[in-house]
């Protein structure tokens, strides 16, 4: 802007009076923008890339209404430092090709300070770069290990790791003596993860997987794969890891046919409507989740305990549904960038530096405390055993 | 494979084949009096199934069921009037862009109703677990409802046709719409009437199915694809041939589990769609000249 100032005082030499005439102008606008922006410095704005709409809307849709709680609380409540947050919300539709473009458009055009989501893995993966090359601090809601492993710079994520939760389910199928298994998994990128990962880890435990089988992450009907897990007797336990709403369909299925193994499934069913989808054949399912579940049940002085309760009960207030684990997802990463914010100013370097710098922050999916190699930072404990009992979740305590 | 599996296999491709042959229908009716692949018609089929979820706090199952498949009737009948009856002499590529268009619209409009989450009709006899044992064979009685409702609605549909003045005169429109005109028959509304038809029989069948396969605001268009191929499978515009192919479709997708991953159900339904086209382009049940002379 400087520099043309300087231009239009060099015009007046021009011959041109129309020229120096519409320089000026130009310029005058420009001392008026810089004016207008002025006044609105007192606004910090913060990205966010969710699958509100698409087969991943069941993730971005908590996601994108729980982070604009967090951000109407802090505005009214005057703001961060007395600056008012705008959270400018960019509907991927599940698309990696749109999340990547919309990662691009806050960075160049909004500068934004910080960006949260996307809200699947497979986003996450796409915009891992971007917001590398922007300098711009990521926070993704996504599952899958590999967004923070290898640790990118400026990329963060705030849900449990996938493996903390395969690990939990071998535990347990060790303490109930189970050591055949069969995998069943969507064909997306969190079945297919999930997948790999239980491959991976299961004969280290002892445990051998006799089948292990993909389905169409749309499929509405089983019967028939649960037909053919059941014909091999071997098989004493289901592990399924997909979502919504195979998972239900799974666990019907299995009933159905007169199948009582047990049925694990992963933390992607940490939804009260995912139980109550499945009714009476989602009893006993066990399954690991974040605390959010059974917050009414945990001790006074757990960490989380009022964190929980008070984000359950204004999230059921304010849009008259069941809070979620995904809507914690993204309540913590729209949390951790203000309090980063709060620390550090509007300033894309100096932000990511408070977010790599908080300790024992208490969240939604767990206790953060990050570290230069763990963008992760939650521990196994940030996850507990749950199962369904009279289409309730409660704390698992063994069969 | 052993008895008691292959049983099991059968009943669940029955009750994929039911579904999809109910939906192929749907397009059929359609087919026949318009000339056009009405791409909405998962739509119905989606609508029927969260109007009745929405109205079952109101009212008993059956009333919910009844007032949902009439709700989506005039909803087929006011998309008719609004978007194809006002076309002078339409082109059937501009039509099948119009019922694109108002599928997106339809599956939008939902997501703004009912939100993006998961619903499901309660099971109409007994619960999730409840099952029938035939044998060593256990089958879900909403399966047994699912192939019932299926029955009736083909059953009472060719009677409608064959039995009923006004399905004659739909005949008669299909078979040949200048001499239908001319025998006095009001051909615009009977293509009314066929949206009508098709979108009540899907409300039904999304109704029926609900609980077996859930409902979403986006669960029409993957059904619409396997209608499609069910009704191209069959033979475009021949109703009972959709019911044959619909069932086999069902019963190979169902069998196949038991050599490739699930994941490949719809690329072996594709690869069975594509090799009809080359091998026998009218359907597996159609003939290049019965299709000239295209019927019910």
């Amino acid at each position: 802007m400087f520099f043309i100032h300087v231009h239009c005082v060099k015009g007046g030499k021009m011959k041109s009076g129309i020229r120096q005439w519409a320089l000026g102008c130009a310029a005058g606008c420009l001392v008026l923008a810089s004016a207008l922006s002025a006044a609105t410095a007192g606004t910090v704005k913060v990205g966010a890339i969710f699958a509100v709409t698409g087969p991943a809307s069941f993730l971005g849709g908590p996601e994108a209404r729980s982070a604009e709680m967090v951000v109407e609380k802090i505005n009214k409540a005057g703001g961060i430092n007395g600056d008012t947050v705008e959270l400018i919300v960019k509907d991927s539709a599940g698309s990696s090709e749109k999340a990547v473009s919309f990662a691009k458009q806050l960075i160049e055009e909004e500068k934004v300070v910080a960006i949260i989501g996307p809200s699947t893995s497979g986003e996450s993966m796409a915009v891992k770069k971007v917001a590398e090359d922007g300098q711009t601090t990521l926070i993704s809601c996504a599952a899958a290990e590999v967004i923070v492993d290898p640790v990118a710079r400026y990329v963060f994520k705030t849900p449990q790791k996938d493996s903390f939760a395969a690990q939990m389910i071998f535990e347990e199928m060790q303490r109930l003596k189970i050591n055949t298994i069969a995998i069943a998994a969507g064909n997306d990128g969190f079945g297919k993860a999930g997948k790999e990962q239980l491959e991976k880890m299961a004969p280290s435990f002892g445990i051998k997987v006799a089948a292990s089988e993909t389905y169409d992450s749309k499929a509405t009907d089983l019967s028939a794969l649960v037909a053919k897990l059941k014909a091999d007797a071997s098989i004493q336990a289901v592990v399924n890891w997909s979502v919504v709403p195979a998972q239900a369909i799974i666990a019907k299925n299995m009933r159905q046919v007169g199948w009582q193994a047990p049925l694990f499934q992963s933390h992607g069913f940490g939804n009260i409507k995912y139980a109550q989808a499945a009714g009476a054949a989602a009893e006993g399912i066990i399954f690991p989740c974040g605390r959010l579940l059974v917050a009414d049940a945990l001790e006074a002085a757990h960490p989380q305990k009022a964190l929980l309760t008070q984000y359950k009960s204004d999230y059921e207030a304010k849009y008259k549904e069941d809070a979620s684990a995904f809507g914690g997802y993204a309540f913590d990463a729209m949390n951790m960038v203000a309090a980063a914010i709060k620390q550090a100013g509007n300033d894309r370097a100096k932000v990511r530096d408070a977010v790599e710098g908080l300790q024992k922050f208490a969240g939604v999916g767990g206790v953060f405390s990050f570290t230069p190699q763990d963008h992760n930072g939650l521990a196994i404990d940030s996850f507990a055993m749950m199962t369904v009992k009279d289409g309730k979740f409660i704390l698992y305590q063994g069969r | 494979m052993s008895l008691d599996l292959f049983f099991q296999y059968l009943f669940a491709g029955i009750t994929y084949g039911a579904i999809y042959a109910v939906v192929a229908i749907g397009f059929n009716i359609i087919y026949n009096a318009t000339g056009i692949i009405n791409f909405a018609q998962g739509e119905f089929v989606m609508l029927g199934g969260m109007i009745s979820i929405s109205l079952l706090p109101f009212m008993p199952l059956w009333c919910a069921i009844a007032a949902a498949t009439a709700l989506t009737m005039l909803i087929g009948a006011a998309i008719e009037m609004l978007f194809i009856r006002w076309l002078q002499s339409p082109s059937v590529l501009r039509m099948i862009i119009i019922t694109i268009g108002i599928s997106i619209l339809l599956r939008e409009s939902a997501l703004h109703i009912w939100g993006e989450s998961i619903r499901s009709l309660p099971y109409f006899y007994g619960n999730e677990i409840t099952t029938f044992s035939l044998g060593s064979v256990h089958i879900s009685p909403q399966v047994v409802w699912v192939i019932a409702a299926s029955g009736v609605m083909m059953g009472g549909l060719s009677l409608f046709f064959k039995s009923t003045p006004i399905g004659r005169e739909m005949r008669a429109c299909a078979a040949n719409r200048t001499a239908a005109l001319l025998c006095g028959v009001n051909a615009r509304n009977m293509v009314t009437l066929s949206f009508m038809l098709s979108a009540g029989l899907g409300a039904l069948a999304g109704c029926v199915m609900s609980p077996i396969t859930y409902t979403q605001y986006d669960s029409g268009t993957s059904l619409a694809i396997k209608g499609f191929t069910v009704a191209i499978l069959g033979g475009l515009g021949n109703s009972m041939a959709a019911v044959a192919a619909g069932i086999l479709l069902g019963i190979i997708e169902a069998f196949s589990v038991s050599v490739v991953p699930l994941a490949f159900q719809d690329a072996i339904s594709i690869a069975i769609l594509l090799i009809i086209l080359f091998v026998k382009p009218h359907g597996l049940f159609g003939s290049s000249e019965a299709a000239r002379l295209k019927d019910f």
